[in-house]
């Protein structure tokens, strides 16, 4: 039956119902594009056919880099995710050691509690922690936002790294402490070098995460220069009643594309990533 | 000196200690900026705060002032809708996708990265793209459905207050269906192909095959992705907020941004925190499901 397959069949089961999800996920993104490569007066043109460019060009990405704070948004966001990455990477590489080899009093309870951490939505706490941030003298500065979003980094790489750990043979372990290695050198020579790809699935996970993240930088970064990517383009690029579309297209455009092409080459490692949470528990 | 380093080296190498120590900072960092809000939260809830004003207690005046606030009724029975009706589509389409993706075919890792997209890119960017796809003048659906002659006049998908929910729900089913897709993908290839081989000797159709080999293996998998939807979806934000800002009318407000409304825009932070706070019971609930779902695989 299987090697029956003609090829008429196989359009109609597999590609037919693949160029729906395409154009269904897609469309969206062929439209940003499209319309961030025309001059605006296009767009009122009546008579040209919305969904190809007719007169092709780049001056919305011109202006997006000239007259507006973009690059700034890009500076703030790569500072901000580039550094919030590297705590939660340390701070869970470390819970993700203590939890899947040490015994200690407490570690069932924290790691409940470091899963639960997970389940926390920052709409439950961002009025209550913006009084904190702002009470720390944090409110504005980078700082406000590379010590927040490791809350939401932390529980998930944590998990991760702690199904990653488990896998590595404890008699290895066990060896170079025979050997004479402490826990921390065995953590450092021998666990983090054999969980590179735990570790590439968590760091690009948590990058990825930091550079889309919208409500605590909308709150806590408000001021035009310190703004992120997201929080700029929303707030910034849409002015009431006229909506320069080109450029807000080619700034939603630009700040998506990092991710897009970081995911693209890591796309093994972040899938893994996403479903080891939910497929090993 | 000596001594002191000994008394390092050895909290370092017991277990009970070292477990102790490697969990600090992270643990830290969650109290900071996690329990302590949180905790915070709950007293800000029960007092009349304002920005830049110390609230008096007033107990849960705040919570029973939103019982009889009707734009509260609204919220609590969008981000029902919103939470509610968008999951079973998003889970239906995932499920189709993963099928598909399933299949032997060219290309199969660009396209697996292609139709992660809405899922992988920044909502708030993205939700731009459907703020043009829904605008009243400038919309490609309209402008289609006008050029085949179904209407005379443009859809106000965002602006009309029937629709705008509705709208809002298909840029998140949109935007969901590609987690369901790769999750219930990662569950498929568990399923072991010998099972649908000797599934399929003994005569089952594929209708058959699916439903008594396939599902059993998925079930899981998808009770998971479900439970986490609900709860993202349920506390969402940055998507309406970028759509309509829960307008038109409070047609589309969810605890989330109703709660940023009140609490910032209005500066009544007291009440903006009850409003947040209501969210947690329904949060709980599905919570622990999950843990105990969780549990008894193990």
């Amino acid at each position: 039956m299987v090697g029956g397959e003609t090829l008429g069949r196989r359009t109609l089961d597999i590609y037919l119902p693949l160029a729906f999800y395409l154009v269904f996920l897609l469309f969206p993104f062929y439209w940003m594009s499209i319309v961030s490569l025309k001059p605006t007066n296009d767009l009122f043109e009546m008579k040209y056919n919305p969904f190809w460019v007719q007169r092709f060009t780049l001056e919305n990405y011109r202006y997006l880099f000239e007259n507006t704070a973009f690059p700034e948004w890009v500076k703030n966001t790569l500072i901000v995710s580039v550094v919030s990455t590297i705590i939660s990477l340390v701070c869970s590489i470390l819970i993700g050691y203590a939890l899947a080899r040490l015994r200690f009093p407490g570690s069932n309870f924290l790691g409940v509690g470091i899963f639960l951490a997970y389940l926390v939505p920052p709409t439950l706490l961002f009025l209550p922690l913006a009084q904190v941030i702002v009470k720390l003298g944090l409110y504005n500065t980078y700082w406000a936002l590379i010590l927040t979003y490791p809350t939401q980094l932390i529980p998930f790489a944590s998990w991760l790294l702690m199904g990653y750990f488990r896998t590595i043979p404890k008699e290895i372990e066990e060896s170079a402490m025979a050997d004479g290695c402490s826990r921390l050198q065995i953590l450092v020579r021998i666990v983090l070098p054999l969980s590179i790809p735990g570790l590439l699935s968590a760091g690009i996970f948590s990058f990825t995460l930091c550079w889309n993240e919208f409500l605590y930088a909308l709150i806590f970064m408000s001021s035009g220069p310190m703004k992120t990517i997201p929080v700029g383009v929303v707030s910034d690029m849409i002015k009431a009643d006229t909506l320069f579309w080109g450029s807000l297209m080619a700034s939603a455009v630009l700040g998506s594309f990092p991710i897009a092409i970081l995911y693209s080459f890591f796309v093994k490692h972040y899938v893994s990533g996403l479903t080891a949470g939910a497929v090993k528990g | 000196m000596r001594g002191g380093a000994v008394t390092t080296g050895s909290l370092l190498e017991r277990e009970s200690s070292l477990g102790v120590i490697l969990m600090l900072p992270g643990a830290l960092l969650l109290m900071v900026f996690m329990a302590y809000p949180f905790f915070l939260g709950i007293w800000l809830s029960l007092t009349d705060s304002g920005i830049g004003r110390v609230g008096r207690f007033i107990g849960l005046q705040n919570f029973v002032d939103l019982l009889s606030d009707t734009i509260f009724h609204q919220t609590a029975r969008n981000t029902l809708i919103y939470a509610l009706v968008t999951v079973p589509f998003k889970c239906a389409l995932g499920l189709g996708l993963a099928l598909v993706l399933n299949n032997r075919m060219r290309f199969s890792n660009p396209v697996r990265a292609a139709v992660m997209m809405p899922w992988i890119v920044p909502t708030a960017l993205s939700t731009l793209g459907w703020f043009m796809i829904f605008d009243p003048v400038f919309s490609p659906i309209s402008w289609l459905l006008r050029h085949v002659g179904l209407i005379s006049k443009n859809i106000n998908f965002l602006g009309d207050p029937g629709l705008a929910i509705a709208s809002v729900c298909w840029a998140n089913i949109w935007r969901g269906t590609p987690f369901f897709g790769i999750i219930i993908l990662a569950g498929l290839q568990a399923v072991p192909a010998d099972l649908h081989e000797a599934a399929a000797i003994d005569g089952a159709g594929l209708w058959h095959r699916f439903l008594h080999v396939t599902v059993p293996h998925i079930k899981g998998v998808v009770l998971i992705a479900g439970l986490l939807s609900v709860i993202w979806t349920f506390a969402d934000f940055q998507l309406i907020y970028v759509l309509t800002k829960g307008g038109p009318a409070n047609q589309t407000h969810i605890f989330g941004t109703y709660a940023y409304q009140i609490g910032l825009s209005a500066t009544e932070i007291g009440m903006g925190a009850a409003i947040a706070l209501y969210m947690f019971p329904i949060l709980s609930v599905f919570a622990v499901l999950l843990l105990i779902y969780l549990r008894r695989e193990e």
